[in-house]
Order: structure tokens, then C-alpha cells, then sequence
């Protein structure tokens, strides 16, 4: 599993990387009540906002830690957000997506650098 | 003697209740629990006596609806249902309601009467000219006040509310910008602690937000603004007194880079009332502003509306002002309905007719009542009520910025909390309990745990005494360890807190019938 | 000064505590230059007595609607409204309460607010309604910008019986938020016509029943069209006493349904306040403008209500909420529920008869007069054509005494339709009302 700065994880299996937000994110968030995820088909470039993922606080835009085209988006978010928080690192993806250069992986932060920024914020 | 025994005990006897008790109805005494209009029956009633109609609907066959499922009540019924239902609001004619930054201030009943005068409530807005000039001369007596007030030559009277105001603001800068060649200027400022509405209003106008940073005395950083001023800025959003109750000491330096660098200066009039009678945006170098006629000038908050913002513009604006204006000639006053003749150069039209009246005449009639020293005043006690709370609160919670004087709010972050297991949302609802409205939570962003109250110039010394014992009495019960005091709170409320992410997860946005309570379907068979 | 309640003594003892001077010491981070010395030129203060004397002054210099015969709609209807609803409005709870931001002690509010929701979404026939918008014309702007959020598209198709203010409104707020806005022709009949210009860019067509021109319409076939090329069908309506006798916009597929809900508990107030109805489909709900109320239970487990889905809104999202409007019309959408619930739906279907039958009356009279009624079908509004200039026309009548309608060229001067002249009745509108319109319009005819 990688991980970005902005809170996203990518797992990549294949050319296909599964994406979510980090356990930090979904505790920073509170409860999750609405999780608006990608159309299935849409291409993104790294950085690119998409998903929005709602809390009672905040809504936020989630971005694409990696480029590529979606090519499923998880159902059960839209019946029930609070996935998000039971889970974030496994149950609560995202989506998931074709992706364009594998390479793109390799340069995402792993688990001990992302540990290291959270103890930097 | 003939001793008659009969009678009641006069003095109560068991005052100690069952513990945890409950009523059987659900209700608390006078606090009925009263159930939705839906499960109240009435599908066949109908609380107003109507004729026959003369004719039927023939001619619209095929367009007629088969039926409409909501109920009627009789007057009675429904009298109570509302009247009980008005029970659980707080309201400020209950007691002090200190939302800062909402100017929650006392609704003269005068306004009332005045607004449902007939030649006012039973007038439509596209009658022949000749019909309404009363009504017009209401709009152009009303921003003739506004005019001298703000020190401004045009007032636009048509928003609707603030946010409406601020975008009227902003189109008549786009408007001024397109027709000065300048229209490549894209990028609006806005300083952190701005009202979410401004970068919101920006947004909208199809302006990218930028924001300036805040100096620690809680004013906008004017090297970050001078930094940020530039060929491709359209104006800067600011709002003085600003959101953290202060004034903005440099707004006349403010005024003067963002005019060097060919901006526009609007100014977000929230809090106009803390200043009205004695500064004039105008002499500020303010080009636009708009005006909660429903803070400054009184008119109800209704429970959420209606508002009314007119937005009073500099002479380089002016032009660009929304359709209607009201125009004053021999004859009489007329309306310019169209972006034609004078009003060529408006940028639109904001809505169907020509604003709030009903708001129009409420304001009137509350700036004839305090005339030009009396707005004065207003302005004073509300600035001197919000420095005694500030004063009077100092010592036992943290002002965020302790130094100087405050304007018409005094803003509290929440380090006096530390190490009490409170939270400010805590307080705001302890608070109910003690039968005040809590006051303004979380905003602005700029504050960690930020409380903003704003007592208005409505409330006495003894109102404001009694507001800041029960504060400092929460203040104490928090510093002794009574956290469950808080953390519960409100106990005492129609209602205990309520679960905002249960309503958010599964939105319930009507009364639906329950599944069981409808009747089956007759069957085919039958 | 009987609004403010501090005593020159409180005054002193207060900047005591204070620890200053006096009041000018609080505003000393005003720049000197911009501080006023004493009270703007403007009158001082005034008792209640003369402040009523001045405003009964100017009201009398009106000719209220009610004092004659009156026919003017385009938007904003004359119609009775109970003595309950202006009483129960004025009570403090709700006249002098906030937007409901605590919900603990808001429920009154609250629980009006989601009684008022079902209302609207029952008459609009759709799924769900927010808790009301400034007006008719705003919402109907708000729900163009929100089919470009539903469907990414950025072209809006107005027809050529919309009110002409609300596609002003539209195509300002529309336009200035970057999208595209085609109005058709003005024309009486002809609220199909949006169908030919629907493509593939079109994020919505927006019709009107009954349009301005009084004209009903079944949109069903509209709305087909604009789903075949995915584009939602907004629906109109600026007499909300309409949704009592036809078909409701939902039952004819439209996707958004708004309206001008002033007809119902709501005085003419010479334009406003007023209060917009906004309703949708279910799945549309995360896209929409305004504030919303939903149903929840207190830490006690009972039912309550309180303000929802507010990450949309522009105190959370700031530049990315879905609209700026920070207020709804609360006490408004409180007199239209009060006013909704004591009519119910079998009142307001007789009220909507009623008011069809005077309409009816009106036509035949008119027609009976000589003037040609261009309305084909219509609920309680008729375009006529009159000889020469309807403004005119209504000017010369007013001075006789009666409102005699709206002339269209006031709101669309520019469609080249002088000679059209609105005409509304309701129940309030008497035989005797209507004899004396079609007296003076013999007799101008005659001169």
C-alpha cells in the first residue's frame, strides 16, 4: 500500500490500483455521510479531483494519487458511507482504476514515510 | 364553630418525584409532544369555508389532477398546532439571543403594523405608476437614508438578502470591469475570517478566490494584500467591522492599494450596525456594500428570513445597477423596469419584481423611530454592551485578541477550556439550559474553538449582568470538573441533542406514510 | 429613545468596567479622518405617533388592490388569506427566532419547515423540496444552475412563454455563473417548441404551466424529449394555486418543479417578500440549492428535526458550495404551511375550482365585450388582445378606477406584442368586479 500527502492510499494489483483514504483522513473527517465516487469510465491525472467524500463538518474533494481510467467504483459507499470510517484501509475503497504508468506507484510515499509526515503535521 | 374541611392543599407536599421521571404522554408539561400535520388525520377537512364553484373543469379535460393527499385542519386544531410548535423555539423576545455576526436585536411591533398597512401589503408590484407613488416614494425616501448613512451616491434596493446583496455587488464590478476593457481581471481576495458567503458569492461570478492572511491582532496583513494586488485582481471582499468584531485600523491604506492596483473595494456590511451614525463606508473608500436590512435596520429574522440587502454603490458602479431603478421626475416617480435609457448599462435584472418592501417599510419605519441620533446611539450601546461582556467575561475566558476595544461582538476562543474535558460546542449547549441561545460556534475559522457573541444595543445592564453571571458560573462549574454538566447538556430543552449524522447519513426529507397505515389496494377480484 | 433600554448612568458605570474614558476611546481604531462628529443630515428621532402619521402618509397615496375592481397577476395573485396565518406568523417564537442552528431550541421552526417540505413536494408531485428560496425567479435560476451540476452540461433552454423576469433572473445569475441561456420567441401557445432546440449540450429546457400568457400545458411530451437527449425538464409555475386543480409537474416527468408560492398565505406586499418552492427527485438531492430539514432522533431517542446535508452550503464549502444563498424566506414558507395545512388538499382543490370558474367568467365576459381572448386553456389567468396599447389601456383605466391587468409589453417590451393585456381573477374577484371591467372596455372600444 502507498500513500499520498493529501491522505489517499493506492494498492495496485496488476495495472489495477484500488484507492481510498487513509484511516487518518476518515478519523480527521468524523462520521462520513456521503461519499460521491467517480463515474466508471472517466480518466483522471494524478492530483486530479476525483471523488467527494462528506462529513458533518466538511465536504472535501478527494484527488487520484495515480492517472488512469475508472474502471469500478464501490457500491456499497452510496448505501452506506460510514464504511469509511469502519474500515478506510480495506472495505471503505473508493475506486478502481485502470491505471496508465505503473511507474507513478513506485514514487507514492510507503507506509513508513506516510507514518513519518503524520508524525511532521 | 362549623368547620368546613373541604378544600386543596395550598403548599406542595412530596416535592421529591419518582427519580428519572417521565410523563406518560411523552410531552413536558406545557411542552406538548405534538405530532406531524400528516398524523393528525384530517384528509377530508378543510379549515376554510369556500362557495361552490360556479362552473366545472371541463374545458381543462386531461390536465386535471386526480388527487392531492395532504391534510386540513380545522382553525382550531390548527391554531393549537402551531402555537404549540412555537413553544420550542428560542426567540429574542424570550431573552438575549447573542449569535454574533446575526445582530439578533428587538423587532419593533411598529414595523409590523406599518408593513401591513394596506396601501403596502395589498399592493402588486405591477400596477400602472400612477397607482403606487406612495410605495415609490418609500423606496426612494428609504434610499435616501441609506445614501446619507453610508455616505454613497446610488443605492441598488432589489437582493434579496446578504448573499443576494454581495452578488449584486460583484456583477456590478464585473459589469464595470467588461466595460472597462478589464474583464481579463479574474481573481477576487478575501481575508480568512470572511463570512463563508464571500468566496462562495465569488465563486459563483466565475472568480477564482484568493485568500490574504491575517495578522495577529486579527486584521487583514497588508503586505500579503499589497503582494497579492495585481493587474489581474478584480476587488478585494472584506468586511469591517470585520468578523472578528474588530476594525479594520488600515482600511483607509486598504482602499487605497487596492484602487492603485485598479480593484474595486467591496465591503461585506454584516456589521454595519456597529458603526452606523458615526463612520460612512463612503469614507472609507468602499465602491459597493451591501446592507442586512435585517440586522442593521431590524427587520425579523423570521426563523431563517426573509432578508433584504440592498447594496450601495460608488459613482463608478452606479451605472451598472440592476433593473428596476426608481426613477424621480416632475410628474411624480416612475419605475425603469428594462436595462434601457438611463439604466442602459444595468447588468440584469435579480429577481421578479423590485425587492423586499415588505422589508422596505419595516426599515423605514425603524430609522424614522431613531432618526439620524438615534442610529447614533445605536451604534454606541451596541459597541459599549459588547466591550462590558468582553470585560466583564476577560478574566475567567480567553479573548482572542485580549488588546483594544471591540466593536459590536466580542470573540472568545477556547483555551480557557484546556484540560476541562469541554468542548465550545459544550458550552453553547449548557447554555441552553440556562435559557439563553448560545452564541456564534466555530466561526470565524480563524479562532481555534471560536465563540462570538454579539449582544446588540437591544439589552439592558441588568439582561447583560445576568448573561455574564450565568457565563462565569459555567466557567467555574467547568474549571471544578463538572464536565457531565456539559457534555449531556441541554437537559432541560424540548429536546436533547440530536444525532445530525444519523440525519445526514439516511436524509428523511418528508413524511412519508407508513407502509402498514395504508390501506391495501381493493383487488381485482372485487 | 424607547428601543434602547441603557440610562446615561448605565452608560457610565459600564465604561467603568470597561476601564474607558468614554464611547469615542471604543472606536478609536476608526482613522480620524473617517470619524462624523456628530448626526448625519438626516431627521432625528421620532415618538410612534408621528412615525405611523408619516407611513399611513404614504400608504394612503396608494390605490391598494383591494379598494376596487383589480385583475393584475404576471406572477403575483390577489387572493384571501385566513386572519389565522398573519396571527400565528407574529408570534414572537417565529417572528423574532433564527435560522434554526440550534436544533434543541428550534424544533417549532424545524418541525414547520419539514411539514413544509411534504407540502411541496405532495403539490409539485416529486420527491423532495428544500425549505424554500427568496422567490419564484431565484429558484428558477437556482434550478438551471443546479441541472449544470446534474448534468455537466452548460446550454439552459427557456421557453417562449416563461415569465419574462424569471428569464431576466435566469440569464443574469445563469450567465455570470458561465452558462449559456437561449429564450425562444415570445409566443402564447407554443411551450413545445423548446423541443426542437434540445441537443446534446442542452442541460435543461425550462417550461412554464400556466405559462405568463395563462396558458396550461400537459409538458409529458416535453419531457420525453429532453430525457432522450439527457437533459432534465424544468417546470415552472408562478401561481401556486394551480398545483390545486392541474396535473402536477411530476406526474408529467419533469425532473425539477419550481414555483412562486406567494398565492398561498402571502400578501402581494408590492413584490416581496415573497417564497420560492424548489422540489426534485430523490436522486437530484445532493445537487440542490438551499437549505434542507430532515428528520433524526435526540440522544434520548426521540424524533426531532434539524438542518441537513449543510456541507453543500456556503458556510462549510465556502467557493465550492452549490449556491451562495445563505437565508431561505422562513416566516413566508411558514405562512404558506399555515395557510397550506388549513386548506388541505381538498381545500385547495376547491379553491383552485373556484378561482378556474371566475376565470371563466371573466373570459366570457371580455369576449362577450368584443375582445378577442388568445388563451386557449387556462387555469385563472387570459391574454387578450386589445386595440392599440394595453399599457395604454390600463393606464386610462386606472384612472377610472380599475387594475385592469398587466400589459405584456411591461415586462418584454420588446416582443412586439403592445396589444396584449394579462388578465387574472381569483376568488376574490366579483361579478361585479368583472361587469365594470368589461363596461369600461365597451366604452373605450365604443369611443
Amino acid at each position: 500500500m502507498r500513500f499520498t500527502k493529501d491522505h489517499e492510499w493506492v494498492v495496485l494489483e496488476g495495472d489495477t490500483a484500488t484507492i481510498g483514504i487513509t484511516a487518518y483522513a476518515a478519523e480527521q473527517l468524523g462520521d462520513v455521510v456521503f461519499v460521491e465516487t467517480p463515474e466508471v469510465g472517466k480518466t483522471f491525472q494524478a492530483g486530479d479531483a476525483f471523488a467527494v467524500v462528506e462529513s458533518v463538518k466538511a465536504a472535501s474533494d478527494v484527488y487520484a494519487p495515480i492517472a488512469g481510467e475508472v474502471v469500478e467504483a464501490n457500491p456499497e459507499l452510496t448505501e452506506a458511507p460510514e464504511t469509511v470510517n469502519a474500515s478506510p484501509e480495506s472495505g471503505g475503497w473508493f475506486a478502481k482504476v485502470r491505471v496508465a504508468d505503473p511507474a507513478q506507484y513506485e514514487g507514492l510515499m510507503d507506509r513508513d514515510a506516510y507514518e513519518a509526515f503524520l508524525a511532521t503535521l | 364553630m362549623s368547620m368546613n374541611t373541604v378544600g386543596r392543599p395550598t403548599r406542595p407536599e412530596g416535592a421529591a418525584g419518582p427519580a428519572g421521571f417521565a410523563s406518560l404522554t411523552g410531552g413536558r408539561g406545557l411542552l406538548q409532544d405534538e405530532p406531524l400535520i400528516f398524523e393528525l388525520g384530517g384528509w377530508d377537512k378543510t379549515g376554510v369555508d369556500l362557495p361552490e364553484p360556479e362552473a366545472d373543469a371541463s374545458d381543462l379535460a386531461g390536465l386535471v389532477r386526480e388527487d392531492l393527499p395532504l391534510p386540513g385542519l380545522s382553525e382550531p386544531e390548527a391554531v393549537r398546532h402551531y402555537v404549540r410548535l412555537s413553544q420550542k423555539n428560542h426567540a429574542i423576545d424570550l431573552a438575549l439571543y447573542p449569535l454574533g455576526s446575526c445582530t439578533m436585536k428587538h423587532n419593533p411591533r411598529l414595523n409590523e403594523k406599518a408593513a401591513r398597512l394596506a396601501g403596502f401589503a395589498d399592493l402588486h408590484p405591477l400596477q400602472p405608476a400612477s397607482t403606487i407613488q406612495g410605495a415609490l416614494a418609500l423606496m426612494d425616501r428609504l434610499a435616501h437614508w441609506l445614501k446619507t448613512l453610508t455616505g454613497m451616491p446610488a443605492v441598488a434596493l432589489s437582493p434579496k438578502a446578504g448573499a443576494h446583496g454581495e452578488l449584486c455587488g460583484l456583477l456590478c464590478i464585473k459589469a464595470a470591469h467588461e466595460a472597462a476593457g478589464q474583464g481579463h481581471r479574474r481573481k477576487v481576495l478575501v481575508p480568512t475570517s470572511a463570512h463563508g458567503t464571500n468566496p462562495a458569492t465569488a465563486a459563483f461570478v466565475g472568480y477564482a478566490v484568493t485568500e490574504i492572511a491575517q495578522t495577529d491582532d486579527g486584521r487583514v496583513d497588508l503586505a500579503d494584500l499589497e503582494a497579492k494586488l495585481g493587474p489581474d485582481v478584480a476587488a478585494i471582499m472584506v468586511t469591517n467591522p470585520n468578523t472578528c468584531g474588530l476594525f479594520e485600523r488600515d482600511v483607509l491604506e486598504i482602499a487605497r492599494l487596492t484602487h492603485a492596483a485598479g480593484a474595486y473595494f467591496y465591503c461585506d456590511g454584516a456589521n454595519f450596525n456597529a458603526i452606523v451614525g458615526r463612520v460612512r463606508p463612503g469614507d472609507l473608500g468602499v465602491d459597493a456594500m451591501h446592507i442586512n436590512l435585517h440586522k442593521t435596520f431590524s427587520t425579523p429574522h423570521g426563523g431563517g428570513g426573509p432578508g433584504a440587502g440592498p447594496v450601495v454603490l460608488s459613482e463608478a458602479l452606479a451605472p451598472f445597477a440592476p433593473a428596476p431603478w426608481v426613477l424621480s421626475a416632475a410628474d411624480g416617480f416612475q419605475l425603469l423596469e428594462e436595462p434601457t435609457g438611463d439604466a442602459a448599462q444595468a447588468f440584469g435584472r435579480l429577481c421578479a419584481f423590485h425587492g423586499q418592501m415588505g422589508m422596505f417599510v419595516r426599515a423605514y419605519a425603524y430609522m424614522l423611530s431613531h432618526g439620524s441620533d438615534g442610529l447614533r446611539q445605536v451604534a454606541e450601546d451596541a459597541v459599549l454592551n459588547a466591550n462590558y461582556v468582553k470585560a466583564r467575561l476577560s478574566d475567567v475566558m480567553s479573548p482572542a485578541f485580549p488588546d483594544g476595544p471591540c466593536m459590536h461582538e466580542a470573540l472568545f476562543d477556547d483555551a480557557w477550556l484546556e484540560g476541562t474535558g469541554v468542548t465550545t460546542l459544550d458550552v453553547a449547549k449548557a447554555m441552553i439550559d440556562e435559557g439563553f441561545h448560545p452564541m456564534t460556534m466555530y466561526f470565524p475559522l480563524v479562532v481555534h474553538g471560536a465563540m462570538l457573541i454579539e449582544p446588540t444595543e437591544t439589552e439592558s445592564k441588568a439582561e447583560l449582568d445576568r448573561f455574564c453571571e450565568t457565563l462565569r458560573a459555567l466557567a467555574a462549574a467547568a474549571r471544578q470538573g463538572q464536565a457531565e454538566r456539559f457534555k449531556g447538556a441541554p437537559f432541560l430543552a424540548p429536546l436533547r441533542r440530536l444525532d445530525e449524522t444519523l440525519a445526514a447519513r439516511r436524509p428523511k426529507l418528508a413524511w412519508r406514510p407508513e407502509p402498514a397505515t395504508v390501506a391495501p389496494a381493493p383487488s381485482a377480484a372485487e | 429613545m424607547r428601543y434602547l433600554p441603557l440610562t446615561p448612568d448605565d452608560r457610565a458605570q459600564m465604561l467603568g468596567v470597561i476601564g474607558a474614558p468614554d464611547i469615542d476611546a471604543l472606536f478609536a481604531d476608526v482613522p480620524r479622518a473617517a470619524r462624523l462628529a456628530g448626526p448625519v443630515d438626516l431627521p432625528a428621532h421620532a415618538g410612534e405617533m408621528e412615525v405611523e402619521r408619516a407611513l399611513s402618509a404614504l400608504a394612503a397615496l396608494n390605490r391598494p388592490a383591494g379598494a376596487g375592481p383589480f385583475f393584475c397577476g404576471a406572477g403575483a395573485y390577489r387572493h384571501h388569506v385566513p386572519a389565522t396565518v398573519d396571527h400565528i406568523i407574529q408570534r414572537s417564537e417565529f417572528l423574532t427566532s433564527y435560522t434554526p442552528y440550534q436544533p434543541e431550541i428550534a424544533q417549532g421552526t424545524l418541525q414547520v419547515l419539514f411539514e413544509f417540505q411534504t407540502q411541496v413536494a405532495a403539490l409539485t408531485g416529486l420527491d423532495v423540496a428544500n425549505a424554500s428560496m427568496y422567490d419564484g425567479s431565484t429558484a428558477c435560476a437556482e434550478a438551471v444552475m443546479m441541472a449544470k451540476r446534474v448534468t455537466r452540461r452548460g446550454k439552459a433552454i427557456l421557453s417562449g412563454g416563461l415569465h419574462p423576469h424569471y428569464a431576466a433572473v435566469t440569464r443574469t445569475l445563469a450567465e455570470a455563473e458561465g452558462m449559456q441561456t437561449v429564450r425562444q420567441p415570445a409566443a402564447v401557445d407554443a411551450e413545445a417548441a423548446v423541443v426542437d432546440a434540445i441537443d446534446d449540450q442542452t442541460a435543461c429546457v425550462v417550461v412554464q404551466t400556466p405559462n405568463v400568457f395563462g396558458v396550461v400545458t400537459d409538458v409529458s411530451r416535453i419531457a420525453e424529449a429532453a430525457h432522450a437527449k439527457g437533459a432534465l425538464l424544468i417546470v415552472v409555475t408562478t401561481e401556486a394555486v394551480a398545483f390545486g386543480l392541474l396535473k402536477s409537474p411530476g406526474e408529467m416527468g419533469a425532473d425539477i418543479a419550481v414555483a412562486e408560492g406567494q398565492s398561498i398565505g402571502n400578501a402581494l406586499n408590492f413584490g416581496g417578500p415573497y417564497v420560492g418552492l424548489f422540489a426534485c427527485r430523490e436522486k437530484f438531492v445532493r445537487n440542490m440549492p438551499g437549505r434542507l430539514c430532515g428528520e433524526t432522533v435526540d440522544a434520548d431517542g426521540r424524533r426531532g428535526y434539524v438542518l441537513t446535508l449543510s456541507t453543500r452550503e456556503q458556510h462549510i464549502r465556502r467557493e465550492k458550495a452549490t449556491s451562495n444563498i445563505c437565508t431561505n424566506s422562513g416566516l413566508c414558507a411558514l405562512a404558506f404551511s399555515i395557510h397550506m395545512s388549513l386548506l388541505g388538499g381538498k381545500g385547495l382543490g376547491r379553491l383552485a375550482r373556484v378561482n378556474h370558474a371566475r376565470a371563466r367568467e371573466l373570459a366570457a365576459a371580455v369576449a362577450g365585450a368584443g375582445v378577442e381572448v388568445l388563451t386557449p386553456r387556462y387555469f385563472n389567468e387570459i391574454a387578450v388582445r386589445v386595440t392599440g396599447s394595453a399599457a395604454a389601456l390600463v393606464d386610462a383605466l386606472a384612472a377610472d378606477g380599475i387594475l385592469a391587468g398587466v400589459p405584456y409589453s411591461r415586462l418584454d417590451p420588446h416582443a412586439g406584442l403592445d396589444d396584449v393585456l394579462l388578465l387574472a381573477a381569483t376568488e376574490t374577484t366579483t361579478s361585479e368586479d368583472i361587469a365594470a371591467l368589461t363596461a369600461a372596455l365597451s366604452a373605450k372600444a365604443a369611443r
